[in-house]
């Protein structure tokens, strides 16, 4: 299977065109995708004209960029102009967007080929991709089992190989479920690290744009390509970017730092608990200095995220009214009779219940008990990452309490879905740099084979110390 | 049971979202198990913390405004191509007076 470094190679030594690898890509996508319904959709034209490009550029020895060649599929969360994009929803299965995504308009520029559109959760709901229009993604580790979610599709496809690097999206943990899912890498940068602009808004506050790939290498890459600040998006943050991939090399990890939370780790069973001890171990064979620390405030997480994402979802997605975009259902005589039809008939199950939730959260009488609260925990949750930052320079922690379950085993019981997000949203209220790196597979009983993902969690910026610490447990 | 048929009905019309009956049983439900979870919160002290809206960075006061120049919009064809109905340049909708 490829690597941007493998690509980069073969294209230097004339192994084969850009043209060449999409077209394979792009094959090889079509080919794998009923056993995983992984892609939505797939856009030979876009991906052979850029490929293309990336030839034009090498015949005539200019830069074709960090990513040239190199076969990138997209969450249909994220804007692709003229390339349908769904947010896996009934609502907008027929939207075609006027314009690109920063993100997407920085891979293309850096010679990045976008060959597809990837199934999720509607409207990035979801811990398992089984809230999707278009039916469930399928995990290629295991068929019957789920990818995670709400990226599922991208970590598949990175995990099947039809895809080099994928993109995707996390508001709780999004990208690094999935990720632990699919045994792949995946990173939730920084809050602000990564313009939004383009990605269809869930909860604003804790929305980000990430990068999955199948080795460290490749997904620093692929934040170094789309990072910075953006004129487009105001919560884009300022601060430089530093050579991301470059930044791995001839640097060792002896010496650093690292927090293993007692609160995480009590609720941690069966493979998860002996996959991250012997995470734990390797760490301090490589040299580095692990001690338990403890984040009092975790308990209280899921409770204030589920207020505020939902809070901020039924505000967001206030704009389905079927007026500029969008499903509209047929039969309204009103304008109001127009709106709440095509809302009843347009969302599904999932996206429904957070939008109701959040606006009973929101509405007069419970604000403050709900929303005003939520918030004022999320500040204590934030603090106990500063104060832990205070003495160590990473945090450790399991991605999910499980592996992959089967399909279909959680999808009807949403407390215990929305229970499943207890390690990664922490992170995501924090605002902090956060990834998920393939550990050994679980071992016991049915789970045998199934991926378990280590959690890494940086302080805010530290994508660059949260990479070499990710690299370095990759190679030991 | 925290909440009742009749909040669930509210909720949704303030959320412009048509539920069909069964949908409301459902509803009711599956929001009471979630808003069961949320009590947690009431046990936390809370005394003094300022609610945190947003992640925030150290940066100038003018950080997030972009240079002042002029953009060319989105154009009228462009805009109206997701439309459900559009006619002369605009997006119809059904009757605005009744409700």
């Amino acid at each position: 299977m490829h690597t941007i470094a493998s690509i980069r190679e073969g294209l230097r030594a004339k192994e084969f065109t850009a043209v060449e690898v999409a077209r394979e890509a792009l094959e090889f996508a079509e080919r794998e995708n009923p056993k995983t319904n992984a892609y939505l959709l797939l856009c030979p034209e876009r991906a052979l004209a850029a490929a293309a490009e990336v030839d034009r550029k090498l015949a005539a020895g200019e830069d074709a960029g960090a990513l040239a060649g190199v076969p990138i599929a997209v969450k249909d969360v994220i804007l692709t102009k003229g390339v349908r994009t769904t947010c896996a929803s009934k609502m907008l299965e027929n939207y075609i967007p006027p314009y690109d995504a920063t993100a997407v308009e920085r891979i293309e520029a850096a010679g990045g080929v976008v060959i597809g559109k990837t199934n999720c959760d509607e409207f990035a709901m979801g811990s398992s991709n089984e809230n999707s229009y278009f039916g469930p993604v399928r995990n290629p580790v295991a068929l019957d089992r789920v990818p995670g979610g709400s990226s599922g599709g991208s970590a598949a496809v990175v995990a099947q190989g039809t895809a080099v690097v994928s993109l995707g999206s996390d508001t709780g943990g999004s990208i690094r479920q999935p990720a632990s899912f699919c045994g792949v890498v995946g990173v939730t940068p920084t809050y602000g690290r990564v313009s939004r602009y383009g990605l269809v808004a869930f909860a604003s506050s804790l929305d980000h744009i990430g990068p999955f790939a199948r080795n460290v290498r490749d997904a620093a890459t692929v934040l170094g390509v789309m990072a910075g600040r953006d004129p487009m998006d105001s919560t884009s943050a300022a601060a430089p970017v530093p050579d991301y991939a470059a930044g791995l090399d001839g640097n060792d990890v002896r010496g650093m730092k690292i927090g293993l939370p007692v609160e995480y780790m009590k609720h941690a069973t069966g493979d998860t608990a002996d996959r991250i001890h012997e995470a734990v171990a390797k760490l301090r064979d490589i040299g580095c200095e692990v001690r338990d620390i403890s984040l009092p405030s975790t308990d209280y997480a899921i409770a204030a995220y589920y207020i505020i994402c939902t809070a901020e979802a039924s505000s967001n997605l206030a704009r389905y009214d079927s007026v500029r975009y969008g499903f509209r259902s047929a039969d309204s005589t009103t304008l109001s009779g127009m709106y709440r039809n095509t809302r009843g008939e347009g969302f599904g199950d999932e996206v429904k219940r957070r939008i109701m939730l959040g606006t009973y959260v929101l509405s007069h009488g419970y604000y403050d008990a709900y929303y005003l609260k939520a918030q004022k925990v999320r500040a204590l949750i934030a603090r106990d990452f500063t104060n832990a930052f205070q003495s160590v320079d990473a945090v450790v922690a399991p991605v999910s309490p499980f592996p992959a379950f089967r399909i279909g085993e959680k999808v009807n019981d949403p407390v215990s879905m929305y229970l499943s997000d207890i390690y990664t949203i922490t992170g995501s209220l924090a605002g902090i740099p956060c990834m998920s790196v393939p550990c050994r597979t679980a071992s016991t009983n049915d789970a045998a084979g199934l991926p378990v993902g280590l959690q890494i969690l940086c302080n805010h910026f530290e994508e660059q110390k949260m990479f070499r610490l990710a690299h370095a447990f990759e190679n030991s | 049971m925290r909440l009742t048929e009749k909040d669930v009905r509210y909720v949704a019309a303030l959320a412009n979202l048509d539920l069909t009956d069964e949908e409301v049983g459902r509803m009711l439900h599956d929001l009471d198990g979630i808003l069961g979870q949320m009590e947690v919160l009431a046990g936390i002290d809370t005394e003094g913390v300022s609610p945190m809206a947003q992640v925030l960075f150290g940066a100038d006061d003018y950080s997030t405004l972009r240079a002042d120049v002029e953009r060319t919009p989105l154009d009228n064809e462009l805009a109206l191509q997701n439309a459900p109905v559009s006619g002369n340049g605009c997006f119809k909708v059904p009757r605005v007076i009744e409700r």
